[in-house]
């Protein structure tokens, strides 16, 4: 049965709807703005019988998580900008070696330490791979505590689903605010699909190995890069998601994610009391980006309107995507302003008048 | 008289170890590293309840040759991964085999933090005081004065500091129970591996804590030496750097002889 009403904060949230995905390892290392997560983990693990780990450091913890995963075990590492970093040569690791995980991470302002203010400035390195070699993970951007809690669960089957790592793409805001949420039920642990590339040991069986270095003069590589893009191409196909609200006769579309479309959603209240017609679309998964809804949206939008909360990197998968079938204002503040919906509302008729006063009009 | 009655097999192949050439140098001892461990696992019946971790390094193809399940690390991490692994199953044994540049250079922070933990993991420690994959660069545990391609004219302690004693410093842990170091380099040294390799396996068996057993290993090709001076080598230099014998024992296991 799904849980009752709960208040929580967002990192409380993913902690206790990982538990409920069937997480039982969690390792990570302490870094602002997600502490509550590992904090709400290190006693709950012990409810379940699970194992938390406090590893010694970013680098260490993603190494554990790789070694539970090829071990079989639901495992996850949160952390937030310079940290996610660091963990990047495990993620590379695991996407070579096919290993499921999930990877949270609640984004603080950079580059370098940065600050630890919301930010959304990591999206390149979440969308594009992040570590070294030719691999994608999905990214699943959440934009409120129900949503953090479901899109949890989602993570958790996509990687054991693609044997991929999954990344949950959040922000400091979105890891302390409290908002009602109410959980899916446990999943059945016993019930999941079997794993058959396991290793616990070759009893009854032959010896598996697993490993990412390729050297075999037959193109081993090669051809193993060739299996993965196909997977890659799999889940573009059948993982995208996306919400849309208001697109009906809308004279333009917003585009946002998370936190930024929270504030987005107030701006465009704003707008509709002043008669304006303006719908918001809102991809969930960043990688892979819903393209074909968004494109057959610009076909009749005359005007799409990014906002993000860093100075311009989803607006590349726009273009990609809308090319000159609408025009493209953006908008976008560095890490460490969380903007207002007045402030946004701004961008939002400068880009209507086309007066380039708020933002800015990006050429194709 | 049958042929089953008149010959006796008194020396095989380790089931632990998989009927494949190593791509090893000769006079290596990588290879003698594995059968040992092999025997030993054999002998304790661990073969199929064991997950190994090999470094980067030259055995990062271990997997080739041994015949139980493995995982490869990134550098260094082996530690970190077998971390993982160990607590997903705790009633399986875990063992990591790690050359110096991997256990003692990149991978010193997984290797201390793990010992500390007292993690349940048996580790190999193949310390043959030079980087033999990349061609011959200097090893943290590489004497001073000892010749490596980015060590011209001999390591100098001012220039690129000091060889390291990193079983040494585990010791210190009280979450490693046993840390011996033996030499590869004389019949009388492997038997002595042989036996260290057992104890180490036995305390894990045992759940009491990390063990590590250090391999003074020949690496004749990258010492530019021959496999019978390499031998001569590892007793008369390396022993008198990193001396040999039990640093830690805490298992309260008799010596069996």
């Amino acid at each position: 049965m799904p849980s009752e009403k709960m208040l929580l904060n967002g990192s409380h949230v993913v902690g206790e709807a990982a538990v409920r995905a069937g997480c039982r390892y969690y390792f990570g290392y302490p870094i602002t703005p997600q502490n509550e997560l590992p904090e709400y983990l290190s006693a709950r693990m012990q409810d379940v019988g699970g194992t938390f780990i406090q590893g010694e450091s970013e680098v260490a913890s993603i190494n554990m998580v790789l070694g539970a995963s090829v071990a079989g075990g639901r495992a996850m590492t949160s952390s937030s900008s310079p940290g996610i970093s660091l963990k990047q040569e495990g993620i590379s690791y695991m996407a070579g070696m096919e290993l499921p995980a999930v990877i949270v991470n609640m984004m603080r302002g950079g580059p370098g330490l940065g600050n630890i203010a919301p930010s959304a400035a990591d999206y390149f390195q979440a969308t594009r791979g992040g570590g070294h070699g030719d691999y994608r993970t999905p990214v699943l951007a959440p934009a409120g505590s129900q949503e953090l809690a479901e899109l949890t669960f989602l993570a958790f089957d996509l990687a054991d689903q693609y044997r991929n790592p999954v990344m949950l793409l959040g922000d400091g805001l979105m890891g302390q605010v409290m908002e009602p949420v109410v959980f899916p039920d446990f999943i059945d642990l016993e019930n999941l699909p079997k794993k058959d590339w396991i290793l616990d040991g070759c009893e009854g069986r032959e010896p598996r190995a697993l490993y990412s270095m390729l050297l075999g003069q037959q193109g081993e590589l090669y051809y193993h890069n060739l299996h993965l893009q196909e997977k890659y191409d799999q889940i573009t196909e059948n993982e995208i998601r996306w919400e849309t609200q208001g697109e009906d006769n809308a004279e333009m579309m917003v585009v946002a994610y998370g936190t930024a479309s929270r504030i987005a959603e107030s701006a465009i209240e704003e707008l509709k009391a002043e008669g304006f017609s303006i719908g918001l679309f809102r991809p969930i998964t960043l990688w892979p980006f819903p393209k074909p809804p968004l494109r057959k949206l610009a076909q009749s939008i005359p005007k799409v309107a990014v906002f993000e909360l860093c100075m311009g990197q989803m607006v590349e998968d726009v273009v990609l995507t809308v090319g000159e079938r609408a025009e493209i204002y953006f908008h976008g503040l560095p890490g460490g302003i969380i903007p207002t919906p007045a402030q946004v509302a701004d961008f939002l008729r400068s880009a209507l008048k086309g007066d380039g006063k708020v933002g800015r009009r990006i050429e194709v | 008289m049958s042929a089953e009655v008149a010959y006796e097999k008194i020396f095989e192949r380790p089931a632990s170890l998989k009927d494949a050439p190593t791509h090893y140098c000769p006079g290596c001892g990588h290879s003698i590293a594995h059968r040992l461990v092999a025997e030993v696992l054999d002998e304790l019946s661990l073969r199929e309840k064991t997950i190994g971790v090999p470094p980067v390094g030259c055995a990062v193809l271990a997997y080739n040759y041994f015949n139980f399940d493995m995982v490869e690390a990134p550098h260094g991490r082996a530690l970190a991964v077998a971390t993982g692994i160990r607590r997903v199953h705790p009633d399986k044994f875990v063992l990591t085999y790690q050359g110096d540049g991997d256990l003692a250079a990149i991978g010193t922070a997984e290797t201390i933090h793990a010992a500390n933990r007292g993690e349940r993991i048996s580790c190999i420690f193949i310390n043959n005081a030079i980087y033999g994959m990349t061609g011959g660069q200097m090893a943290p545990t590489t004497l001073l004065n000892q010749n490596a391609t980015t060590t011209p004219g001999g390591r100098n302690q001012r220039l690129h500091g000091n060889p390291i004693d990193i079983t040494r410093m585990l010791a210190v842990s009280d979450g490693v129970v046993f840390a011996e170091r033996c030499a590869l380099s004389s019949i009388k040294g492997i038997r002595r591996a042989k036996k260290a390799i057992k104890k180490a396996f036995q305390s894990q068996l045992d759940d009491m804590g990390f063990s590590i057993v250090e391999l003074l290993s020949p690496c004749p090709t990258n010492w530019k030496m021959s496999p019978k001076d390499a031998w001569a080598w590892v007793n008369d230099q390396m022993t008198q750097t990193y001396p040999l014998g039990v640093i830690k024992d805490t298992t309260g296991y008799e010596d069996k002889k």
